[in-house]
């Protein structure tokens, strides 16, 4: 299964001009400021806004193509969208709302009602099939967004910021859920989101959208390692690694480990930091930092008054420092020197 | 002042005419005087026409609310102020225009005599026929509310959701919008009940065929006060009732909103 879209769309002053192609395989998140233009990418793919020129082709079937005259309506797409505001049917129960689909597909009520049942039991909302949305708390109400969207068995899932609307405690609840249901789905998936933690714990690819262009794609490790924008590097370029909490600190997948000043419990986690955050040293350095370890200057990105240092050895990280530091510290590839990152600096989620 | 102002006008023209009618109700005789077939008559044929005209606003009224609030095209103003005219117009004005549209040398009522043989004026549909001309524009405007403060993404959800258009009117638009289609449809049951000066020009006064309760009580006034008074209390009644039922919220301009989900 595969998605082939070039989206070419212009709104007043804005101009969305996008090419963009997913295949069941992967997890396709698009990641940018507001305003960039994702929703309205989206909604293309929806079919809710018809594109000016371009093409969307979903498994060699045109969905739109102005140029041919084609265009499938919403209702006829094989689509599944969990909206941002999720917008669940008010007056309808949860499990109402859920067999919707099945039911605007012409299944018999009891059967759209058995397989709705199927699916709150499946995203764990069993107990709760007569509640109304406003009953539901909003990690509820997620799920029941996210059961709604599937339950037509869509061949092409679209998220628009699905966790925004939730708290800090239930989007890290959220999103390790998320990430379990996105896993079992069989069609092609695309998120959209602004959020770089949501971003880099769910992609397994990441497309950049600014101003309505793409300014980048890759894999998130890539992007990370070298972002092509001040946005990407604000907002992605954060060092993220995956790794476990164990004996106060947060043993990393990759070797190596992180002290952190708040720890989850337990279990697998993010530790994120922030590349201002790693300081580099010309030799072992003296104070406090309880994260410190050698290293190897792997490359220098050079960015105005920034540069961005990849540094190799035992923990692969990007420091960022100052000009003034590398001439310093005469930094150069193949150079060794050592870095260090305080506990307070050491940011982990629960994944 | 202001206070003194307010209470002033709140005994002159709302309790002072509420307890005059009170007052003067002859309560004893009252089940009698309900029970007589010529009041009996009047309710019955009120009741008829004026469900008869709320169910015919709310099907034309209904897409005219949709294209009046859900769709922009050129001359929707004039559309607008079209179909809000009943309502600032004088009844009898309107009852005059009726008669010279429908009438048997009418515009529209030669055809309709020519054609299929339909007369209008002075019948039991030509009272529907009035009562819907004066009261479909409360339905509109109350609806055309509505569907104004709906979030049309729900709408667009629906769609997403393999429903078509019209699925998503029946199953997404009509019920988020129900609160306020049974707010309207109770108002302009209200005044389609409450009609009298374009029924009496446009339909005539006619026992059993075109005299509604409104008529009636207009006639009994002079040959008989017992029986006018006891229908007025029906209306008012009836008024009461229907206050109480749409609540002073919607009157008041309440919107009736797409309720948010809790977070």
């Amino acid at each position: 299964m595969s998605l082939a879209a070039r989206v070419r769309l212009r709104r007043d002053e804005f101009e969305l001009d996008v090419e963009l192609d997913a295949t069941a395989d992967e997890l396709v998140v698009i990641a940018g400021p507001n305003g960039s233009g994702k929703t309205t990418l989206l909604r293309v793919l929806a079919g809710l806004i018809a594109l000016d020129a371009g093409h969307v082709v979903l498994d060699g079937s045109t969905l739109d193509d102005p140029t041919r005259d084609a265009f499938v309506p919403p209702e006829r797409r094989p689509i599944g969208v969990v909206f941002q505001d999720l917008l669940l049917f008010p007056h309808l129960s949860v499990r109402e709302n859920v067999a919707f689909g099945l039911r605007a597909q012409g299944i018999p009520r009891a059967e759209a009602r058995r397989r709705a049942d199927g699916w709150l039991e499946r995203v764990g909302l069993a107990d709760r099939a007569r509640a109304r949305p406003p009953q539901l708390s909003g990690g509820e109400a997620q799920r029941v967004a996210l059961a709604r969207a599937l339950a037509g068995d869509p061949r092409l899932l679209l998220l628009d910021e699905p966790l925004a609307a939730l708290d800090a405690t239930t989007r890290v609840e959220m999103r390790r859920e998320l990430r379990r249901h996105l896993a079992s789905y069989a069609g092609v998936r695309l998120l959209v989101t602004h959020d770089p933690i949501e971003a880099m714990a769910l992609a397994t690819r990441i497309v950049i959208v600014e101003q309505g262009r793409v300014v980048q794609a890759g894999s998130p490790e890539a992007v990370r390692a070298r972002p092509r924008s001040r946005y990407v590097a604000d907002l992605v370029g954060v060092n993220l690694m995956r790794g476990a909490v164990s004996g106060g600190a947060v043993v990393l997948e990759g070797g190596g480990r992180l002290v952190a000043a708040d720890l989850p419990a337990g279990g697998e986690v993010l530790a994120v930091v922030h590349p201002q955050a790693v300081a580099l040293h010309g030799g072992p350095p003296e104070g406090s930092p309880r994260n410190v370890w050698p290293a190897v200057v792997r490359g220098l990105d050079f960015e105005g008054e920034r540069v961005r240092v990849e540094l190799g050895g035992e923990l692969p990280m990007v420091a960022e420092v100052t000009p003034a530091a590398v001439h310093e510290l005469a930094l150069a590839d193949d150079v060794a020197v050592w870095a260090s990152v305080k506990a307070t600096e050491v940011a982990v989620y629960a994944v | 002042m202001v206070l003194a102002l307010a209470a002033a006008a709140l005994a002159v023209f709302f309790v002072g005419p509420l307890v005059g009618l009170l007052e003067r109700t002859p309560w004893r005789e009252l089940p009698a005087l309900l029970g007589e077939p010529e009041v009996r008559t009047a309710l019955r044929l009120s009741l008829v026409c004026s469900l008869s005209a709320t169910a015919l606003s709310i099907v034309f009224g209904v897409p005219l609310a949709w294209l009046l609030g859900r769709t922009r095209f050129t001359g929707q103003s004039v559309v607008r102020a079209l179909v809000l005219l009943p309502m600032v117009l004088p009844p009898v004005v309107g009852g005059v225009a009726l008669l010279l549209a429908f009438g048997r040398r009418g515009l529209i009522g030669q055809w309709l005599d020519q054609w299929f043989g339909v007369r209008l004026p002075f019948t039991t549909a030509g009272v529907i026929l009035a009562e819907t001309f004066v009261a479909m524009p409360f339905l509109v405007i109350t609806v055309e509310a509505a569907l104004r403060s709906l979030d049309p993404r729900f709408e667009e959800a629906g769609a997403t959701l393999g429903a078509g258009r019209w699925t998503v009117f029946r199953r997404v638009t009509l019920p988020m919008i129900g609160p306020s289609l049974a707010a309207g449809a109770a108002l302009t049951w209200a005044r389609a009940l409450g009609e009298f000066g374009a029924t009496i020009t446009f339909a005539g006064n006619f026992e059993g065929r075109t005299q509604t309760v409104p008529l009636a009580v207009f006639l009994a006034l002079e040959t008989d006060p017992a029986a006018a008074i006891a229908l007025s209390l029906v209306l008012l009644a009836v008024s009461v009732t229907v206050l109480a039922v749409v609540g002073t919220r919607v009157l008041a301009g309440r919107r009736v909103d797409a309720v948010p989900v809790a977070s």
